[in-house]
């Protein structure tokens, strides 16, 4: 634990020393065996998301995958303030599942994290596997279907039912990046795992408000203006109401 | 309601899209927090920040000579990371743009596989 002084030591010098890491990992934070098993996790679902992409979608998504990658890419620019002298930003994951679905939006993040890595060294390009399986993959895959199957339960097609569905699974999918990032750096060695989790979780879970709050306007703003192109649009009913009464 | 069609009322919304989010990159991003944010901020706390490598193998690649991180060299500080933003965003917007079009346009019999989205290449 660093104590009053070292922390504005660190604080003070941070500006100079350290790039914004976000929760992007740098080179140097994993070992190498957790980097390989992360790389493969990562390709191995990247591999299937393009095959899937291939059978499933059609013309008139890809625009949308291009949109999709650019509002993720400029929102991940914006670090917002947390309370503790802390900032964090959107990761997305769950938003482009949303808007593309798991598999389009897995391509998605993928291409954002490539980008970040190679053009601007935001995030190591030894340890891009985790990176776009912390980030990327688990608000895809298990943001989405948590999103998904809370809005099944609280009405598929209603906002009430859409809107608290979107805001615990982007929560929740920033509160589990927070938690693979940890067992990822303890399994490396680089820090106790016990230490790694409180930390990682302590801030995480108010910075997962801020993408709830996000990926909330983003859909919201889709709902409203264009809901069919939402990978699960909600479906009209198909009696809106009856001509006659009684 | 319109009659337009859908194709029109596509390219309404990815126009609106796209200049949402070039405004966030280029007019938001100089106004970002500057804070450490959650990982940075745990790595200096617990002392690992300093085991992030120095000469990474990005700074090995050909983009190291044209962005500092957020930042295009070689102009003014204050549009370096509105210009890297802009750039940035154009850069993931015409890539998922095309890994998305190499996909499903080959979608019938065709199975080129690319196993990745390409790297960038300008």
């Amino acid at each position: 634990m660093g104590d009053l002084s070292s922390l504005i030591f660190w604080s003070g010098l941070h500006g100079v020393l350290f790039p914004q890491l976000a929760l992007h990992i740098p080179d140097g934070f994993l070992s190498l065996p957790v980097s390989l098993v992360t790389w493969v996790m990562a390709i191995a679902l990247i591999a299937t998301a393009l095959g899937r992409v291939k059978g499933e979608h059609q013309e008139r998504t890809v625009p949308l995958m291009g949109v999709c990658a650019a509002f993720i890419f400029a929102a991940q620019m914006i670090n917002f303030p947390i309370p503790g002298g802390t900032s964090g930003h959107l990761l997305g994951g769950t938003l482009a599942g949303v808007l593309l679905g798991p598999w389009a939006g897995t391509l998605v993040m993928t291409v954002v994290f490539i980008v970040q890595a190679a053009l601007f060294q935001d995030g190591g390009l030894t340890v891009l596997g985790a990176n776009i399986f912390n980030m990327g993959l688990i608000g895809t895959f298990g943001g989405y279907y948590l999103y998904k199957a809370l809005r099944s339960t609280l009405g598929f097609n209603s906002w009430r039912g859409m809107s608290i569905a979107v805001a615990i699974a982007s929560w929740t999918s920033v509160v589990l990046a927070s938690v693979a990032t940890a067992l990822q750096l303890a399994i490396s060695g680089t820090v106790s795992l016990t230490v790694a989790l409180i930390a990682m979780l302590g801030w995480h879970i108010l910075i997962g408000i801020g993408e709830a709050i996000i990926t909330l306007i983003a859909t919201s703003y889709v709902w409203r203006v264009r809901p069919d192109l939402l990978y699960d649009p909600p479906q009209r009913s198909p009696l809106p109401r009856p001509l006659v009464q009684r | 309601m319109t009659n337009r069609p859908n194709y029109t009322r596509n390219g309404t919304f990815v126009i609106l899209g796209l200049s949402a989010a070039l405004v966030i990159a280029v007019l938001l991003s100089p106004f970002a927090s500057s804070d450490p944010d959650g990982l940075d901020r745990v790595a200096e706390d617990h002392d690992f920040a300093k085991q992030a490598e120095e000469d990474t193998v990005a700074k090995q690649l050909p983009f190291y000579s044209v962005f500092e991180e957020y930042a295009l060299r070689g102009v003014p500080e204050a549009v370096a990371t509105p210009l890297a933003g802009l750039i940035g965003t154009l850069t993931v917007f015409g890539m998922a743009w095309g890994a998305g079009k190499l996909l499903v346009k080959g979608s019938v019999q065709d199975s080129t596989d690319s196993d990745l989205p390409d790297r960038p290449s300008n």
